[in-house]
């Protein structure tokens, strides 16, 4: 379950992958979106062309409007283009979501209030026709992972906002989905709660080396976590540049100190600047 | 326990008291023209003693008193054998079986029309009109066709009871398991859908859980429904045992004191039954709070 490569802690200068010549993960060719409003047709996302490599953090950054949420939508089967191509793991958007190639975390928890931490973690895999027994295992595994082992029994009105997050994010994970599609996962929490969990999902990240499309507004997010940050514009929605981060795989909160964050975080905010006009 | 005392037991007891006091003098002013024509009036002169102590006593009262019933009460049930048509506890058994009955049946019937209406945008638009016309008719009026119909089926007994009872108690079910099968947000429907979950888990798993919370009120007035449409269908039947068997053979004799143990009877049942429908809710959603 663990990932073999779990060497190379605390070097962080050679990356334990090579992104450049992974399997695509996710392809948008010409993918746009349309909606029919009511005076005139809205373009929530307009010619899209972005290749998502096996292993990648990608955060998708942008004002609101910029179509970021669509294009996650969109890649999870939540909504239909309107023309273009998406493919997810060489499937279609649907094809790929019947085969749970993905996991998808939501800005709220979601947990569903009549069920224990356990049995919310455990949700998708008994869907999934799992046996309850491997089930339970595996629901316990992910809920130690994410730091709340102790909490199986209680339930989600006893968890403060971040805890239930981290909950649903070990319900995404259970069934070890090769992706995993966050929307603002972290939008409605406090600051620090938000640092602890960024710091806690980059060294998941590092540790699983799972693809992870990440959406957000903030800038120092996208930076911390991303090894590819894609800024978005809206009116119409769009990619207005894809930023590969220069900075090493193994992160620590202190490195948004570093001159190399900083010039990075300086280029996004550029880019999000340019698309404005 | 003394902050308790006064917040929960004192003001039930102010009430109770309130009511009682009440009901003696409405006994009194009642039943004071009777008492004096037939019981004072032969016995020769009388104070006022005398009519406060007749009014209470009467063998045929208008009103009768609280303690007249409890004891009529008390003594139908422990001075005759559980099989006596004389012991009110059968007729109360009959009638909670009848009931009963006629509730799961209605639970049933209701769930189906509510998972269909959910489940089909045309039966929605073809079924509920009429299931919203089905309770503009009076029970009084159709439960003796319903009786007629059915017996001439040969169908007798607690059947046909039951389905009275059946058509009260399903309407309220439906209403409020189409709301609470409906009551999921697009996020949780999203949330399944990413597990590519089929129309059945999603009943399962999400739909029917969170229908819970709009059933049990329902359930309660069902119930409670219910158990009128069984009391009014035992009315024309000619009942031989029952509550409301009981009322009618009581209002035919005039036996006022058997009518209200009757009725103290039926709505002593019917504080069981949806007791009983609370200890349901409290078994599977008890634990389940919003923080």
């Amino acid at each position: 379950m663990n990932a073999p490569q779990t060497a190379g802690f605390s070097s962080g200068k050679a990356p334990v992958f090579d992104p450049a010549s992974a399997r695509p993960a996710v392809v948008a060719r010409r993918a746009s979106v349309i909606y029919q409003a009511a005076d005139q047709p809205v373009h929530a996302l307009s010619e899209v062309d972005l290749t998502i490599r096996q292993g990648e953090f990608v955060s998708l950054i942008g004002p609101s409007g910029c179509g970021k949420t669509t294009l996650l939508r969109v890649i999870a089967d939540l909504e239909p283009i309107s023309s273009g191509e998406v493919l997810v793991n060489e499937m279609s958007p649907s094809e790929a979501r019947e085969r749970r190639a993905y996991g998808y975390v939501f800005q709220a928890p979601a947990l569903f209030p009549w069920r224990t931490v356990l049995a919310n973690v455990m949700l998708p895999l008994q869907i999934m026709g799992r046996e309850l027994s491997q089930c339970e295992a595996i629901a316990r595994e992910q809920l130690a992972r994410v730091g709340l082992a102790g909490f199986e029994k209680k339930y989600p009105w006893q968890l403060s906002g971040g805890m239930q997050q981290r909950v649903s994010i070990a319900r995404a994970l259970g069934f070890e989905p090769k992706i995993l599609m966050m929307d603002e996962p972290f939008g409605a929490l406090d600051e620090i709660t938000r640092d602890k969990l960024n710091e806690q999902l980059q060294q998941l990240w590092l540790r699983e080396q799972r693809t992870v499309v990440f959406v957000t507004h903030s800038i120092a997010e996208a930076v911390y976590l991303s090894t590819r940050i894609v800024v978005m514009s809206p009116r119409p929605g769009r990619i207005v540049k894809v930023i590969d981060s220069p900075l090493p795989f193994e992160r620590d909160l202190s490195m948004r100190d570093t001159p190399e964050f900083a010039r990075l975080a300086q280029e996004v905010r550029e880019a999000l600047a340019e698309g404005h006009h | 326990m003394t902050a308790k005392f006064r917040q929960h037991f004192l003001p039930v007891a102010t009430v109770l008291a309130a009511a009682l006091v009440l009901w003696y003098l409405l006994a009194i002013w009642l039943n004071a023209a009777g008492a004096i024509e037939r019981v004072l009036t032969p016995r020769g002169p009388w104070g006022w003693q005398d009519l406060v102590g007749a009014t209470f006593s009467m063998q045929r009262p208008v009103l009768p008193a609280p303690h007249q019933i409890a004891l009529d009460l008390w003594s139908s049930i422990v001075d005759y054998p559980i099989d006596s048509p004389r012991n009110l506890l059968l007729h109360a058994g009959v009638t909670a079986g009848a009931t009963l009955t006629g509730f799961l049946m209605g639970v049933v019937l209701g769930s189906l029309l509510a998972i269909c209406i959910v489940h089909s945008r045309t039966l929605d638009r073809a079924l509920m009109p009429w299931i919203v016309a089905s309770q503009s008719v009076p029970v009084l009026a159709i439960a003796p066709i319903v009786l007629i119909i059915l017996g001439s089926l040969g169908i007798t007994g607690m059947l046909p009871k039951a389905t009275i009872a059946m058509y009260l108690c399903f309407f309220p079910v439906t209403v409020a398991m189409v709301q609470g099968l409906r009551a999921p947000q697009r996020l949780e429907m999203e949330l399944v859908h990413t597990w590519s979950a089929s129309r059945i888990q999603t009943f399962f798993m999400l739909r029917l859980p969170s229908s819970l919370p709009f059933l049990f009120p329902a359930l309660r007035v069902a119930i409670a429904a219910g158990l009128a449409g069984t009391i009014v269908a035992e009315l024309p039947t000619g009942a031989q045992a029952g509550l409301g068997a009981r009322l009618l053979t009581g209002s035919y004799y005039g036996n006022t004191l058997q009518i209200w143990s009757a009725l103290i009877m039926a709505s002593l049942l019917g504080v069981a039954l949806t007791a009983l429908v609370s200890l349901l809710e409290y078994g599977l959603t008890g634990r389940r709070k919003q923080a």
